[in-house]
Protein backbone atom coordinates (compact mmCIF):
# COMPACT_ATOMS: atom_id res chain seq x y z
CA UNK A 1 0.00 0.00 0.00
CA UNK A 2 1.16 3.46 -0.83
CA UNK A 3 1.91 6.28 1.54
CA UNK A 4 -0.86 8.50 2.81
CA UNK A 5 -3.71 8.74 5.27
CA UNK A 6 -4.92 5.27 6.37
CA UNK A 7 -8.64 6.24 5.99
CA UNK A 8 -8.04 7.43 2.37
CA UNK A 9 -6.09 4.34 1.54
CA UNK A 10 -8.76 2.11 3.00
CA UNK A 11 -11.50 3.85 1.03
CA UNK A 12 -9.41 3.66 -2.14
CA UNK A 13 -8.95 -0.07 -1.63
CA UNK A 14 -12.65 -0.66 -1.04
CA UNK A 15 -13.59 1.39 -4.10
CA UNK A 16 -11.28 -0.67 -6.26
CA UNK A 17 -12.76 -3.85 -4.85
CA UNK A 18 -16.33 -2.63 -5.43
CA UNK A 19 -15.54 -1.77 -9.05
CA UNK A 20 -14.55 -5.36 -9.64
CA UNK A 21 -16.86 -7.00 -7.15
CA UNK A 22 -17.40 -10.10 -9.27
CA UNK A 23 -13.69 -10.84 -9.26
CA UNK A 24 -13.28 -10.29 -5.52
CA UNK A 25 -16.40 -12.13 -4.45
CA UNK A 26 -15.56 -14.95 -2.01
CA UNK A 27 -11.87 -14.09 -2.26
CA UNK A 28 -9.27 -14.62 0.41
CA UNK A 29 -6.79 -11.80 0.47
CA UNK A 30 -3.48 -11.04 2.10
CA UNK A 31 -2.67 -7.39 2.60
CA UNK A 32 0.83 -5.97 2.54
CA UNK A 33 0.82 -2.72 4.52
CA UNK A 34 4.53 -2.00 4.33
CA UNK A 35 5.98 -0.44 7.46
CA UNK A 36 2.68 1.15 8.52
CA UNK A 37 1.81 0.79 12.16
CA UNK A 38 -1.80 -0.32 12.59
CA UNK A 39 -3.80 -0.83 15.73
CA UNK A 40 -6.39 -3.49 16.46
CA UNK A 41 -9.29 -1.09 15.83
CA UNK A 42 -8.07 -0.18 12.34
CA UNK A 43 -7.34 -3.75 11.28
CA UNK A 44 -10.55 -5.20 12.68
CA UNK A 45 -12.62 -2.47 10.99
CA UNK A 46 -11.01 -3.24 7.63
CA UNK A 47 -11.53 -6.95 8.18
CA UNK A 48 -15.23 -6.39 8.92
CA UNK A 49 -15.75 -4.08 5.94
CA UNK A 50 -14.13 -6.71 3.70
CA UNK A 51 -16.32 -9.38 5.21
CA UNK A 52 -19.41 -7.31 4.30
CA UNK A 53 -18.24 -7.73 0.69
CA UNK A 54 -17.77 -11.49 1.21
CA UNK A 55 -14.01 -11.16 1.21
CA UNK A 56 -11.93 -12.88 3.84
CA UNK A 57 -8.84 -11.10 5.05
CA UNK A 58 -6.58 -13.98 6.09
CA UNK A 59 -3.19 -12.36 6.39
CA UNK A 60 -1.52 -9.04 7.00
CA UNK A 61 2.07 -8.65 5.93
CA UNK A 62 4.09 -5.86 7.41
CA UNK A 63 7.63 -5.00 8.26
CA UNK A 64 6.32 -3.36 11.40
CA UNK A 65 6.50 -5.81 14.27
CA UNK A 66 3.73 -3.90 16.05
CA UNK A 67 1.34 -4.40 13.11
CA UNK A 68 2.30 -8.07 12.89
CA UNK A 69 1.62 -8.51 16.58
CA UNK A 70 -1.77 -6.82 16.24
CA UNK A 71 -2.65 -9.00 13.26
CA UNK A 72 -1.77 -12.20 15.04
CA UNK A 73 -3.84 -11.27 18.11
CA UNK A 74 -6.76 -10.85 15.69
CA UNK A 75 -6.12 -14.37 14.44
CA UNK A 76 -4.74 -13.19 11.11
CA UNK A 77 -1.70 -14.82 9.61
CA UNK A 78 1.51 -12.86 9.36
CA UNK A 79 4.72 -13.24 7.40
CA UNK A 80 6.40 -14.94 10.32
CA UNK A 81 3.66 -17.51 10.84
CA UNK A 82 3.36 -18.15 7.09
CA UNK A 83 7.06 -18.89 6.92
CA UNK A 84 6.76 -21.19 9.90
CA UNK A 85 4.04 -23.17 8.19
CA UNK A 86 6.01 -23.61 4.99
CA UNK A 87 9.32 -24.43 6.52
CA UNK A 88 9.32 -27.59 8.55
CA UNK A 89 12.09 -28.18 11.02
CA UNK A 90 13.68 -30.55 8.53
CA UNK A 91 14.29 -27.88 5.95
CA UNK A 92 15.55 -25.61 8.68
CA UNK A 93 18.03 -28.30 9.65
CA UNK A 94 19.08 -29.09 6.10
CA UNK A 95 19.84 -26.39 3.63
CA UNK A 96 20.06 -27.05 -0.06
CA UNK A 97 23.59 -27.54 -1.29
CA UNK A 98 24.96 -28.77 2.01
CA UNK A 99 27.01 -31.97 1.85
CA UNK A 100 25.34 -35.23 2.81
CA UNK A 101 26.42 -38.84 3.06
CA UNK A 102 24.07 -41.69 2.20
CA UNK A 103 24.84 -45.15 3.59
CA UNK A 104 22.79 -47.96 2.11
CA UNK A 105 23.30 -50.72 4.67
CA UNK A 106 22.95 -51.55 8.32
CA UNK A 107 25.87 -50.21 10.33
CA UNK A 108 26.97 -52.94 12.71
CA UNK A 109 28.84 -52.93 16.00
CA UNK A 110 32.42 -51.72 15.76
CA UNK A 111 31.97 -49.61 12.65
CA UNK A 112 30.76 -46.11 12.06
CA UNK A 113 31.35 -42.82 10.31
CA UNK A 114 32.51 -39.34 11.07
CA UNK A 115 31.38 -36.84 8.46
CA UNK A 116 31.42 -33.13 7.79
CA UNK A 117 27.77 -32.67 6.77
CA UNK A 118 24.51 -34.61 7.13
CA UNK A 119 24.25 -38.41 7.28
CA UNK A 120 21.40 -40.56 5.98
CA UNK A 121 21.39 -44.28 6.74
CA UNK A 122 19.17 -46.61 4.79
CA UNK A 123 19.34 -49.44 7.34
CA UNK A 124 19.73 -49.84 11.08
CA UNK A 125 22.36 -48.43 13.38
CA UNK A 126 23.15 -51.31 15.73
CA UNK A 127 24.46 -51.10 19.30
CA UNK A 128 28.19 -50.48 19.23
CA UNK A 129 28.03 -48.57 15.93
CA UNK A 130 28.62 -44.81 15.87
CA UNK A 131 27.79 -41.82 13.70
CA UNK A 132 29.25 -38.38 14.36
CA UNK A 133 28.67 -35.51 11.98
CA UNK A 134 28.48 -31.74 11.87
CA UNK A 135 24.94 -31.78 10.45
CA UNK A 136 21.76 -33.79 11.01
CA UNK A 137 21.34 -37.58 11.18
CA UNK A 138 18.50 -39.51 9.55
CA UNK A 139 18.18 -43.24 10.14
CA UNK A 140 15.70 -44.99 7.87
CA UNK A 141 15.69 -47.91 10.27
CA UNK A 142 16.25 -48.57 13.95
CA UNK A 143 18.61 -46.33 15.85
CA UNK A 144 20.17 -48.47 18.59
CA UNK A 145 23.73 -47.22 18.57
CA UNK A 146 25.59 -44.02 19.36
CA UNK A 147 24.85 -40.78 17.51
CA UNK A 148 26.25 -37.27 17.70
CA UNK A 149 24.72 -34.63 15.42
CA UNK A 150 25.83 -31.01 15.11
CA UNK A 151 29.36 -31.88 16.22
CA UNK A 152 30.83 -28.41 15.80
CA UNK A 153 28.07 -26.94 17.96
CA UNK A 154 25.35 -26.72 15.28
CA UNK A 155 22.38 -26.88 17.64
CA UNK A 156 19.81 -26.59 14.82
CA UNK A 157 20.74 -30.14 13.80
CA UNK A 158 18.14 -32.87 14.22
CA UNK A 159 18.19 -36.63 14.65
CA UNK A 160 15.43 -38.73 13.08
CA UNK A 161 14.84 -42.49 13.14
CA UNK A 162 12.03 -44.93 12.44
CA UNK A 163 12.64 -46.47 15.87
CA UNK A 164 14.70 -45.00 18.63
CA UNK A 165 16.50 -46.87 21.38
CA UNK A 166 19.95 -45.30 21.45
CA UNK A 167 22.91 -46.17 23.64
CA UNK A 168 23.94 -42.54 23.53
CA UNK A 169 22.56 -39.51 21.70
CA UNK A 170 24.00 -36.01 21.44
CA UNK A 171 23.12 -32.86 19.54
CA UNK A 172 25.75 -30.12 19.54
CA UNK A 173 27.36 -30.63 22.95
CA UNK A 174 24.29 -31.71 24.86
CA UNK A 175 23.90 -35.30 25.92
CA UNK A 176 20.42 -36.75 25.82
CA UNK A 177 19.07 -38.34 29.00
CA UNK A 178 16.24 -40.73 28.45
CA UNK A 179 12.86 -39.50 29.56
CA UNK A 180 9.34 -40.84 29.58
CA UNK A 181 8.49 -39.17 26.29
CA UNK A 182 11.03 -41.29 24.46
CA UNK A 183 9.61 -44.43 26.00
CA UNK A 184 6.21 -43.49 24.64
CA UNK A 185 7.65 -42.96 21.19
CA UNK A 186 10.00 -45.94 21.31
CA UNK A 187 8.38 -47.94 18.53
CA UNK A 188 7.43 -44.94 16.44
CA UNK A 189 9.30 -42.65 14.03
CA UNK A 190 10.88 -39.90 16.11
CA UNK A 191 12.50 -36.58 15.40
CA UNK A 192 14.70 -35.05 18.09
CA UNK A 193 15.83 -31.46 18.06
CA UNK A 194 17.14 -28.87 20.46
CA UNK A 195 15.15 -25.86 21.51
CA UNK A 196 16.91 -23.45 23.84
CA UNK A 197 19.23 -26.20 25.04
CA UNK A 198 16.35 -28.60 25.77
CA UNK A 199 15.60 -31.73 23.81
CA UNK A 200 12.28 -31.79 21.98
CA UNK A 201 10.88 -35.10 20.82
CA UNK A 202 8.33 -35.21 18.08
CA UNK A 203 6.60 -37.85 16.05
CA UNK A 204 8.65 -37.94 12.82
CA UNK A 205 5.99 -36.95 10.32
CA UNK A 206 7.31 -38.66 7.21
CA UNK B 1 33.74 -82.53 -6.65
CA UNK B 2 34.61 -79.23 -5.03
CA UNK B 3 34.18 -78.98 -1.31
CA UNK B 4 31.97 -76.41 0.32
CA UNK B 5 34.37 -74.64 2.70
CA UNK B 6 32.41 -73.51 5.75
CA UNK B 7 33.94 -71.51 8.59
CA UNK B 8 32.23 -71.48 11.96
CA UNK B 9 32.93 -68.39 14.02
CA UNK B 10 31.36 -66.17 16.69
CA UNK B 11 33.48 -63.28 17.93
CA UNK B 12 32.78 -64.09 21.56
CA UNK B 13 34.33 -67.18 23.12
CA UNK B 14 32.41 -69.98 24.76
CA UNK B 15 29.22 -69.76 22.70
CA UNK B 16 29.69 -73.21 21.17
CA UNK B 17 31.74 -72.88 17.97
CA UNK B 18 33.67 -76.08 18.57
CA UNK B 19 30.58 -78.00 19.66
CA UNK B 20 28.78 -76.79 16.54
CA UNK B 21 31.70 -77.69 14.26
CA UNK B 22 32.01 -81.18 15.73
CA UNK B 23 28.29 -81.88 15.59
CA UNK B 24 27.67 -80.51 12.13
CA UNK B 25 30.68 -82.47 10.85
CA UNK B 26 29.37 -85.66 12.41
CA UNK B 27 25.82 -85.03 11.18
CA UNK B 28 27.08 -84.42 7.63
CA UNK B 29 29.18 -87.60 7.78
CA UNK B 30 26.09 -89.52 8.96
CA UNK B 31 24.31 -88.21 5.87
CA UNK B 32 27.01 -89.79 3.71
CA UNK B 33 29.05 -86.65 3.06
CA UNK B 34 32.83 -86.69 2.85
CA UNK B 35 33.92 -84.25 5.54
CA UNK B 36 37.17 -82.77 6.83
CA UNK B 37 37.14 -80.51 9.84
CA UNK B 38 40.06 -78.24 10.61
CA UNK B 39 40.77 -76.79 14.04
CA UNK B 40 42.28 -73.37 13.37
CA UNK B 41 42.45 -72.39 17.04
CA UNK B 42 46.23 -72.70 17.20
CA UNK B 43 47.43 -72.88 20.80
CA UNK B 44 43.98 -73.61 22.27
CA UNK B 45 42.90 -76.71 20.43
CA UNK B 46 39.63 -78.35 21.44
CA UNK B 47 38.01 -79.92 18.45
CA UNK B 48 40.04 -83.12 18.86
CA UNK B 49 38.72 -83.49 22.42
CA UNK B 50 35.10 -82.92 21.49
CA UNK B 51 35.41 -85.47 18.69
CA UNK B 52 37.21 -87.92 21.00
CA UNK B 53 40.30 -88.07 18.75
CA UNK B 54 42.79 -86.44 21.09
CA UNK B 55 44.96 -89.50 21.68
CA UNK B 56 45.44 -90.15 17.98
CA UNK B 57 47.20 -86.90 17.06
CA UNK B 58 50.62 -87.31 15.46
CA UNK B 59 50.89 -84.35 13.11
CA UNK B 60 48.92 -81.09 13.17
CA UNK B 61 47.97 -78.12 10.98
CA UNK B 62 51.24 -76.26 11.56
CA UNK B 63 53.21 -79.39 10.62
CA UNK B 64 51.35 -79.41 7.31
CA UNK B 65 51.99 -75.72 6.70
CA UNK B 66 55.66 -75.97 7.60
CA UNK B 67 55.93 -79.10 5.45
CA UNK B 68 57.00 -81.52 8.13
CA UNK B 69 54.36 -83.92 6.85
CA UNK B 70 51.97 -84.49 3.98
CA UNK B 71 48.42 -83.34 4.56
CA UNK B 72 47.11 -86.91 4.53
CA UNK B 73 49.38 -87.77 7.45
CA UNK B 74 47.80 -85.01 9.56
CA UNK B 75 44.25 -86.08 8.77
CA UNK B 76 42.90 -88.25 11.58
CA UNK B 77 40.11 -90.54 10.43
CA UNK B 78 37.15 -90.84 12.77
CA UNK B 79 36.53 -94.58 12.69
CA UNK B 80 32.86 -94.24 13.67
CA UNK B 81 32.05 -92.81 10.25
CA UNK B 82 32.98 -93.56 6.67
CA UNK B 83 34.40 -90.23 5.69
CA UNK B 84 35.09 -87.88 8.57
CA UNK B 85 38.59 -86.53 9.15
CA UNK B 86 40.11 -84.03 11.55
CA UNK B 87 43.15 -81.83 11.01
CA UNK B 88 44.02 -80.79 14.57
CA UNK B 89 45.53 -77.47 15.63
CA UNK B 90 49.03 -77.24 17.06
CA UNK B 91 48.93 -76.80 20.79
CA UNK B 92 52.44 -75.50 21.37
CA UNK B 93 52.39 -72.67 18.84
CA UNK B 94 50.34 -69.48 18.43
CA UNK B 95 48.16 -67.85 15.77
CA UNK B 96 51.13 -66.24 14.04
CA UNK B 97 52.38 -69.67 12.94
CA UNK B 98 49.62 -69.59 10.30
CA UNK B 99 48.71 -66.98 7.68
CA UNK B 100 45.50 -66.56 5.68
CA UNK B 101 47.29 -67.74 2.52
CA UNK B 102 48.53 -70.86 4.38
CA UNK B 103 44.93 -71.72 5.16
CA UNK B 104 43.91 -71.27 1.55
CA UNK B 105 46.82 -73.46 0.43
CA UNK B 106 45.88 -76.23 2.90
CA UNK B 107 42.27 -76.24 1.74
CA UNK B 108 43.34 -76.21 -1.91
CA UNK B 109 45.13 -79.52 -1.39
CA UNK B 110 41.95 -81.36 -0.38
CA UNK B 111 39.14 -79.29 -1.87
CA UNK B 112 38.68 -81.68 -4.81
CA UNK B 113 38.32 -84.79 -2.67
CA UNK B 114 35.65 -83.82 -0.17
CA UNK B 115 32.11 -82.50 0.05
CA UNK B 116 32.68 -80.29 3.06
CA UNK B 117 35.62 -78.66 4.78
CA UNK B 118 34.52 -77.22 8.12
CA UNK B 119 36.86 -74.77 9.83
CA UNK B 120 36.53 -74.13 13.55
CA UNK B 121 37.55 -70.51 14.14
CA UNK B 122 39.13 -69.15 17.31
CA UNK B 123 37.27 -66.45 19.25
CA UNK B 124 38.16 -62.85 18.57
CA UNK B 125 38.53 -60.72 15.48
CA UNK B 126 42.29 -60.84 15.04
CA UNK B 127 44.76 -63.00 13.16
CA UNK B 128 43.24 -66.36 14.07
CA UNK B 129 39.80 -65.29 12.88
CA UNK B 130 41.25 -63.84 9.65
CA UNK B 131 43.04 -67.15 9.04
CA UNK B 132 39.85 -69.10 9.58
CA UNK B 133 37.67 -67.15 7.15
CA UNK B 134 40.30 -66.74 4.40
CA UNK B 135 39.48 -69.96 2.52
CA UNK B 136 35.74 -69.96 3.33
CA UNK B 137 33.02 -69.72 0.76
CA UNK B 138 30.39 -69.77 3.48
CA UNK B 139 30.49 -68.48 7.05
CA UNK B 140 28.32 -69.57 9.96
CA UNK B 141 28.10 -67.31 12.99
CA UNK B 142 27.22 -68.98 16.28
CA UNK B 143 25.71 -66.90 19.03
CA UNK B 144 23.88 -67.35 22.31
CA UNK B 145 20.66 -65.54 23.14
CA UNK B 146 22.35 -63.02 25.40
CA UNK B 147 23.18 -59.38 24.83
CA UNK B 148 26.96 -59.62 24.85
CA UNK B 149 27.17 -62.63 22.53
CA UNK B 150 24.76 -60.96 20.11
CA UNK B 151 26.78 -57.74 20.21
CA UNK B 152 29.94 -59.65 19.28
CA UNK B 153 28.08 -61.59 16.60
CA UNK B 154 26.96 -58.27 15.10
CA UNK B 155 30.56 -57.08 15.03
CA UNK B 156 31.80 -60.24 13.36
CA UNK B 157 28.97 -60.21 10.79
CA UNK B 158 30.06 -56.68 9.86
CA UNK B 159 33.65 -57.84 9.33
CA UNK B 160 32.49 -60.84 7.29
CA UNK B 161 30.51 -58.47 5.06
CA UNK B 162 33.49 -56.15 4.73
CA UNK B 163 35.72 -59.10 3.75
CA UNK B 164 33.10 -60.06 1.14
CA UNK B 165 32.53 -63.46 2.72
CA UNK B 166 28.91 -62.71 3.48
CA UNK B 167 26.09 -63.01 3.93
CA UNK B 168 26.81 -65.12 6.98
CA UNK B 169 24.25 -67.55 8.37
CA UNK B 170 23.27 -67.73 12.00
CA UNK B 171 23.04 -70.48 14.58
CA UNK B 172 21.47 -69.52 17.90
CA UNK B 173 22.93 -71.95 20.41
CA UNK B 174 21.89 -72.82 23.96
CA UNK B 175 18.42 -71.36 23.75
CA UNK B 176 16.47 -72.08 26.90
CA UNK B 177 12.68 -72.00 26.31
CA UNK B 178 12.03 -72.00 30.04
CA UNK B 179 14.07 -68.80 30.58
CA UNK B 180 12.42 -67.15 27.57
CA UNK B 181 8.99 -67.93 28.93
CA UNK B 182 10.01 -66.24 32.16
CA UNK B 183 11.23 -63.26 30.14
CA UNK B 184 14.82 -63.77 31.32
CA UNK B 185 16.38 -64.55 27.96
CA UNK B 186 16.30 -62.94 24.55
CA UNK B 187 14.16 -64.98 22.22
CA UNK B 188 15.17 -65.92 18.69
CA UNK B 189 13.12 -63.08 17.22
CA UNK B 190 14.97 -60.48 19.30
CA UNK B 191 18.28 -61.86 18.09
CA UNK B 192 17.21 -62.00 14.45
CA UNK B 193 15.69 -58.53 14.63
CA UNK B 194 19.09 -57.10 15.51
CA UNK B 195 21.39 -59.26 13.39
CA UNK B 196 19.12 -59.45 10.34
CA UNK B 197 20.78 -62.44 8.67
CA UNK B 198 19.43 -65.83 7.64
CA UNK B 199 18.84 -68.33 10.40
CA UNK B 200 20.44 -71.74 9.88
CA UNK B 201 19.17 -73.24 13.11
CA UNK B 202 18.31 -72.92 16.77
CA UNK B 203 19.95 -75.34 19.20
CA UNK B 204 18.24 -75.73 22.55
CA UNK B 205 20.18 -75.81 25.79
CA UNK B 206 20.70 -79.49 26.52
CA UNK B 207 22.63 -81.14 29.37
CA UNK B 208 23.57 -84.01 27.11
CA UNK B 209 25.89 -81.63 25.21
CA UNK B 210 28.12 -81.24 28.26
CA UNK B 211 28.29 -84.95 28.91
CA UNK B 212 28.92 -85.84 25.31
CA UNK B 213 31.65 -83.20 25.03
CA UNK B 214 33.43 -84.72 27.99
CA UNK B 215 33.05 -88.20 26.51
CA UNK B 216 34.22 -87.19 23.06
CA UNK B 217 30.95 -88.39 21.58
CA UNK B 218 29.07 -85.57 19.80
CA UNK B 219 25.33 -85.30 20.55
CA UNK B 220 24.50 -85.45 16.86
CA UNK B 221 24.97 -89.23 17.22
CA UNK B 222 22.36 -89.40 19.96
CA UNK B 223 18.95 -90.10 18.56
CA UNK B 224 17.04 -88.73 21.56
CA UNK B 225 18.98 -85.54 22.23
CA UNK B 226 17.12 -82.34 21.27
CA UNK B 227 20.41 -80.55 20.60
CA UNK B 228 21.54 -83.52 18.50
CA UNK B 229 18.36 -83.28 16.44
CA UNK B 230 18.91 -79.54 15.97
CA UNK B 231 22.46 -80.16 14.66
CA UNK B 232 21.24 -82.92 12.33
CA UNK B 233 18.66 -80.48 10.96
CA UNK B 234 21.34 -77.84 10.45
CA UNK B 235 23.42 -80.36 8.47
CA UNK B 236 20.43 -81.10 6.24
CA UNK B 237 19.83 -77.39 5.69
CA UNK B 238 23.47 -77.04 4.62
CA UNK B 239 22.73 -79.67 2.00
CA UNK B 240 19.84 -77.57 0.76
CA UNK B 241 16.95 -79.45 2.39
CA UNK B 242 14.05 -77.46 3.72
CA UNK B 243 13.71 -78.55 7.33
CA UNK B 244 11.29 -76.76 9.64
CA UNK B 245 12.65 -75.38 12.91
CA UNK B 246 12.33 -77.64 15.95
CA UNK B 247 9.28 -77.11 18.07
CA UNK B 248 10.98 -75.99 21.26
CA UNK B 249 7.70 -75.87 23.10
CA UNK B 250 7.77 -72.11 22.69
CA UNK B 251 4.03 -71.86 22.37
CA UNK B 252 3.27 -68.92 24.56
CA UNK B 253 0.89 -69.28 27.47
CA UNK B 254 -1.95 -66.82 27.78
CA UNK B 255 -0.29 -65.06 30.72
CA UNK B 256 2.91 -64.56 28.80
CA UNK B 257 1.00 -63.15 25.86
CA UNK B 258 -0.86 -60.71 28.07
CA UNK B 259 2.28 -59.61 29.85
CA UNK B 260 4.03 -59.19 26.50
CA UNK B 261 1.26 -56.95 25.21
CA UNK B 262 1.33 -55.07 28.46
CA UNK B 263 5.09 -54.60 28.27
CA UNK B 264 5.02 -53.39 24.69
CA UNK B 265 2.36 -50.85 25.36
CA UNK B 266 3.54 -49.84 28.76
CA UNK B 267 7.27 -49.34 28.28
Amino acid sequence: MREGNWRDLQNGLLQQIDSESAFFSNAKIALDVGDRELGAAQLSKLRDMLLDREIKLFAVLSSSSKTEATASTLGLSTRTSLLKQKESRLSAAILEGEPGLVIRKTIRSGSGVEYDGHVLVHGDLNPGAEISCTGSIFIWGKLRGTVHAGMAGADQSVICALQLDPISLRIANIEYRENKLLKKLRRKPVEISLEKGQFVLDYWDI
Amino acid sequence: MTANIVTITSGKGGVGKTTATANISVALAQLGQKVVCIDSDIGLRNLDVVLGLENRIVYDLVDVIEERCRIRQAMIKDKRFNDLYLIPAAQTRDKNAVSPSDMIAVCDQIVEEFDFILIDSPAGIERGFKNAIAPANQVIVVTNPDVSAVRDADRIIGIIEAEEKGPAKLIINRLNPHLIRRGDMLDADDVLDLLAINLLGIVPEDESVIMSTNNGKPVATEEKSAAGQAFRNIARRLLGDEVPLLDLNLKEGIFHKISKIFNTEGD
